[in-house]
């Protein structure tokens, strides 16, 4: 795994965003691993998945105006890179093609959504 | 002529601009040489496989780099100070390209400002390290004990996953051979290709062989920039830089810009300016701000040039079947080279890709990225005059330094003038964005009470603390 030297350093379980609340950046790790974790509708926490080197998330927050749908901790250290919203979005206008990428991360993500709901939906039947 | 007459016509002349469009558009088995293997020439074949993957196009690139950046010293060595930029940095980050711990010798955090007045450090917006200081070469003969790895290196590894050749010949000369640019190589033997991206710099011989070619291919105007390397310990660069880069606001006669970088054992000093002459970097690196600020009489300067400095694009840096990116083209005034250089790299791959190599094609879709730098470096220009003549002043320098000062040193103030100045030195924004805060009725209005207030004597003068961690 490649490990990145910019961004900031987080320690194992320090919070990097967290759900409910607004922001106007998206992040990519640049080393190390953090888990994505959504509130339970029992109470608690459940882990959604862990990301790596070069993996991006908070990147909804670029698009729309909605609060973070899901809190992310660094597991173990972990260093993350910020993106900011302005910086990312004055790009893209200048060179749409740089959305190609985020595009495909997002559809990644719906994919996997739809086969989990399928999942789901099998085991309740 | 009835309307069947005018029908023809009106076809023929439809298949004669088909045809065109056809003649000039890459195709499977197309053949593309990019001259140079520095950033811009990677970022160029980089975006064009990636591109062309997702479209299932199978082209061929040669780039043609005599030089491997794997080596230490001036064999490898590409004349660069070394900066990537906070929002190439973030751009970078978006595509998925991770910089690696080996590549990137110093995250930067903060910028600290040098003047006979004063110094104060500008922190990152963010705070965290965004900004990267590097190699392009495999750095200094000095340095080749170190597991350091250049960013022309790294970029060109990047380039061979995606498919990319990288070949070892000397070009000799550039001609056209039944439409098609035919490349002379120094063995005697030569190839046809159905586009030539030139990356070569504004350093290399190459750029002159374009003369004879038909077009206007004026070169661009530069001038002569001066590096430094000064090795000591990695310990003891540390201690004495942080993890900030240094810059110089001095009123020394036909001086513009100044910055010490620190990269692990070595601290590079940059110098950029119109009327650079030795006499000039004598006079810095003897200058007692300097000299407070880094011993460079104590620490020994182990490798030094002169390289040449785009200061002017290209009246047309494209024509049929060729393009120049990059710094033999057009780039960003003294600041952010390696963003140039990745914009016109991308921007000119996604015209020939999805446009087409014809000049008018890059007239259409890749001139216009062009010309947003050259219409923000004349704004740059306005911007570094404005500069030199506040500098030369001692009472600005004082505004500028209790300005700054005050931003940094109060929690929620709006930072004007440091973001002006992290922005001139980082070269994060366009000069257009920095022209228009500099607009802004707070910057005006809190320039002038600090202009006022620098009658007076300041009450605090504290070190500044140097981030070592």
């Amino acid at each position: 795994m490649v490990r990145g030297a910019l961004g900031k350093i987080y320690k194992d379980g320090e919070e990097i965003i967290h759900e409910g609340k607004s922001g106007d950046s998206m992040y990519v790790v640049q080393g190390g691993r953090v888990e994505v974790l959504q509130n339970s509708k029992k109470g608690g926490e459940q882990h959604l998945a862990y990301l790596e080197a070069g993996d991006f998330f908070g990147e909804m927050a670029v698009f729309e105006k909605e609060v973070r749908s899901a809190t992310v901790r660094a597991a173990g250290e972990a260093r993350v890179l910020k993106v900011d919203k302005k910086a990312l979005l004055t790009r893209i206008r200048e060179d749409p093609l740089l959305a190609v990428n985020l595009l495909k991360t997002m559809s990644h993500r719906i994919r996997d959504l739809n086969h989990e709901i399928a999942r789901h939906k099998k085991t309740h039947l | 002529m009835g309307l069947s007459g005018q029908q023809s016509v009106a076809d023929s002349f439809s298949h004669l601009v088909e045809d065109e469009e056809k003649e000039f558009t890459l195709r499977d088995g197309s053949r593309i040489a990019v001259v140079g293997g520095g950033p811009a020439g990677s970022f160029f074949s980089y975006f064009l496989l990636k591109m062309a993957e997702t479209i299932d196009l199978d082209l061929t690139v040669d780039i043609f780099e005599p030089r491997a950046f794997k080596y230490c010293g001036p064999a490898g060595c590409n004349h660069c100070g070394g900066i990537v930029s906070e929002s190439l940095v973030q751009i970078l980050a978006a595509e998925g390209i991770v910089l690696p711990r080996s590549v990137v010798q110093r995250g930067v955090e903060s910028y600290v400002v040098h003047m006979d007045v004063g110094d104060v450090s500008i922190e990152s917006p963010v705070h965290e390290q965004r900004i990267a200081a590097l190699y392009r070469g495999n750095g200094p003969r000095e340095g080749c004990k170190t597991d350091l790895v250049s960013f022309d290196d790294f970029l060109q590894g990047m380039v061979k996953e995606k498919g990319v050749n990288i070949v070892r010949k000397l070009i000799t000369g550039v001609e056209f051979r039944d439409g098609l640019p035919f490349l002379d190589f120094a063995d005697g033997v030569g190839e046809t290709y159905d586009l030539v991206t030139v990356a070569a710099g504004v350093n290399s011989n190459f750029i002159r062989l374009l003369d004879d070619l038909p077009g206007d291919y004026e070169p661009p105007k530069t001038t002569r920039g001066y590096i430094c390397e000064f090795h000591s310990s990695k310990e003891e660069i540390l201690r004495i830089l942080g993890r900030s880069v240094h810059v110089f606001l001095l009123s020394i006669p036909r001086f513009e810009f100044a910055a010490i970088i620190p990269k692990g054992e070595f601290a590079t000093v940059v110098m950029v300016g119109e009327d650079l002459d030795q006499e000039l970097v004598h006079a810095f690196l003897n200058d007692p701000v300097v000299r407070r600020t880094f011993p460079t009489d104590k620490i020994p300067c182990v490798c030094s040039c002169s390289p040449l400095i785009n200061l002017g694009a290209r009246k047309r840096p494209y024509g049929d079947r060729i393009v120049m990116v990059g710094d033999s083209g057009i780039t960003r005034l003294y600041k952010d080279g390696i963003g140039a250089a990745f914009r016109t790299g991308k921007a000119a791959a996604t015209a020939a890709l999805f446009h087409g190599v014809s000049g008018k094609d890059f007239e259409k879709h890749y001139w216009p990225t062009c010309k947003r730098i050259v219409n923000d470096n004349r704004v740059g220009k306005v911007m570094f005059a404005t500069n030199t003549i506040m500098k030369n002043s001692r009472l600005t320098r004082n505004a500028m330094l209790r300005m700054t000062r005050k931003e940094q040193d109060t929690a929620g103030a709006k930072p004007h003038m440091s973001s002006l100045l992290w922005n001139m030195f980082t070269g994060s924004a366009p000069y257009v964005e920095m022209f228009r805060g500099t607009m802004h009725p707070g910057f005006i209005y809190n320039l002038l009470k600090s202009v006022a207030s620098s009658f007076f004597p300041e009450s605090r003068n504290t070190p500044i603390k140097k981030k070592v961690a």
